[in-house]
């Protein structure tokens, strides 16, 4: 349609793929091809095929700190989707209610915990359920509840679940927001039908509202996931690289990290790091692939 | 299920709920804003209260201020969100302008390669990007920070664009091409400034991702002069783990310029999330 010689696309279009591609997509290929290497004792590298994954999903030595890290991994991203969406949820559906006063401070409050740094929040949370300060334990005693209270941050039992909901207090703004945003997407005339029918606001909302912004509940799922199971920095923030007690905490984000770099006594490697990401590669797109066929087909049963 | 609730209580539960959540989301940040202005006593002594004349005390600020790198931390940050953002919105509108303006046989394969970077994390391409860092002699620089983020944000901002360019309608285009304005000139004259509103929008919402990152900072750019306020304040608090007042200092200096920011922005920044939500 336009007659531009292909000198000129080219030129709006290099600077943006050249570096996409050096330092995004080249990168991500390469350490995939690097899970199939070894690197032997003299340094050089000989490809193993897929010894690496074999290590990591069957030695002892690996396997138990895989396969934690991968079951740690579904219980943080279970407790958001149990916690984050739904809170997201209500909170959303508050929101667009109509005729609700200061709904855009709120919505910009609400937000605002998103923004802040992940070292910021972990240490803030970290201060807060400090038995030392005593901030939380004062809290419940104004409910009676004092004797509830447990350094929940520092027990094997409870470390975990306490950071996922840290991150829950974090992100929950980021489903309110999609959430909302498909909410008042939605024709007024519509739900105006639904009410003039005599369908209370309850009904209103799970009959209508709801079955509209189930894609935008599949986006945040898959967000959600893929947030998830890319996860590293808040456990760093709060327990280090080798996310205490006990590797409790230890997700595959600060798995891979120590597989790369090493702590303590043991060495890292680049190739079995590699190998790792690899299979938090496979997780994503298995997600990411998952996501697509099922929002595919529901969006073709919407034509029929 | 049907509300027989007078109008009175049912909004009346409805700011309950949310004014309950919004204590919830406010209450950490006032904590640390409030203990970082109070002296040591106080702070233990009352961590609820607000600071008063007597316990009023700036020594946390004075500590972090003249005795640590946090202020060079912040300018090691600026620089490489500001250097990344320029990257992002220039290169991403010039590759959005022509994925949606032009016709040619690897648009399609370009666009769906670009798709990719969104839903797929920079961070599992690690391993390599370090080694190529190396390779490049660009380990402990702003610059491999830089790249790296500019790598990162293009997908999202290419795709964001694109919508938005789309809208811009055919005629002003054309008008300009009669009158014999080279494309640059249409890219740069015509086509950026209409879309300003959405470059400053997708400019903010890409921001807050770099100026938060830990994970590449500490990889690529551990280094003391090259260190980011987060991985900065995180090792901070890692050294004076016991002096609080200096914590809570350094704490309220990583929150303070988020806080003016959103301030600013926050109507661009939500109607980019909308935004890229409706489309």
């Amino acid at each position: 349609m336009n007659r531009v010689s292909p000198w000129q696309v080219a030129a709006f279009l290099l600077p943006a793929l050249l570096i996409y591609t050096v330092f995004s997509a080249l990168p991500l290929i390469d350490t995939l091809r690097l899970g199939f290497y070894v690197t032997d004792d003299s340094g050089a590298r000989h490809f193993a095929g897929l010894a690496n994954f074999h290590t990591l999903l069957t030695d002892p030595q690996w396997s138990a700190g895989f396969w934690n890290a991968m079951a740690n991994n579904l219980k943080f991203f279970l407790i958001h989707m149990a916690a984050q969406n739904p809170i997201g949820l209500l909170l959303a559906a508050l929101l667009s209610l109509r005729g609700v006063k200061g709904a855009a401070a709120y919505r910009t409050v609400l937000f605002l915990p998103t923004l802040l740094s992940v070292v910021i929040i972990g240490f803030v949370w970290q201060l807060i359920l400090s038995p030392l300060w005593g901030v939380a334990e004062n809290l419940l005693g104004w409910f009676g509840l004092q004797d509830w209270f447990q350094p929940w941050l520092g027990e094997e039992g409870s470390a975990l679940t306490t950071l996922s909901l840290v991150s829950v207090w974090q992100f929950v703004g980021i489903p309110m927001m999609l959430i909302y945003a498909a909410l008042i997407a939605i024709p007024e005339e519509i739900v105006e039908a639904a009410v003039v029918d005599g369908a209370s606001p309850w009904r209103v909302f799970w009959s209508i509202r709801l079955p509209l912004i189930l894609p935008t509940l599949g986006l945040v799922t898959i967000l959600t996931f893929v947030a998830n199971f890319n996860a590293f920095d808040l456990v760093y923030a709060v327990k280090g690289a080798v996310a205490g007690p006990n590797y409790s905490t230890d997700i595959l984000g600060t798995f891979f990290y120590r597989t790369f770099f090493g702590y303590q006594s043991q060495v890292g490697s680049p190739t079995m790091g590699a190998a790792v990401a690899t299979l938090m590669f496979l997780v994503i797109l298995a997600g990411v692939g998952l996501y697509f066929y099922v929002v595919q087909r529901r969006l073709q049963r919407y034509t029929f | 299920m049907r509300s027989l609730a007078p109008p009175a209580l049912r909004s009346a539960t409805i700011h309950t709920v949310l004014g309950g959540y919004t204590l919830l989301a406010l209450f950490p940040i006032v904590l640390v804003l409030i203990n970082a202005f109070k002296s040591r006593p106080a702070i233990f002594d009352n961590p609820l209260a607000l600071p008063t004349a007597e316990t009023w005390s700036l020594v946390g600020f004075e500590r972090v201020l003249s005795k640590s790198a946090v202020p060079m931390f912040f300018g090691n940050s600026l620089i490489v969100t500001v250097a990344s953002l320029v990257l992002i919105l220039l290169f991403g509108a010039m590759a959005a302008w022509a994925l949606t303006e032009y016709r040619f046989r690897a648009r399609r394969w370009l666009t769906l390669y670009l798709a990719f970077g969104i839903m797929v994390p920079i961070r599992l391409g690690t391993v390599s990007i370090l080694q190529l860092m190396v390779q490049l002699d660009l380990v402990n620089t702003l610059t491999a920070l830089v790249l790296v983020y500019t790598a990162q944000g293009l997908p999202l901002a290419v795709f964001i664009l694109s919508e938005f360019i789309a809208q811009i309608p055919q005629d002003l285009k054309d008008a300009a091409r009669c009158d014999g304005i080279g494309e640059f000139r249409i890219f740069f004259q015509v086509v950026l400034p209409l879309v300003r509103p959405a470059v400053a929008t997708v400019g903010v919402f890409t921001m807050v991702p770099i100026w938060n990152d830990l994970w590449f900072p500490l990889i690529l750019a551990p280094g003391d002069s090259t260190q980011t306020i987060t991985l900065g304040v995180q090792q901070f608090i890692g050294q004076y783990a016991t002096d609080w007042n200096a914590v809570l200092a350094a704490l309220t200096l990583a929150i303070i310029p988020v806080l003016v920011i959103y301030a600013l922005f926050s109507r661009q920044l939500i109607r980019g999330i909308t935004a890229g939500a409706v489309k």
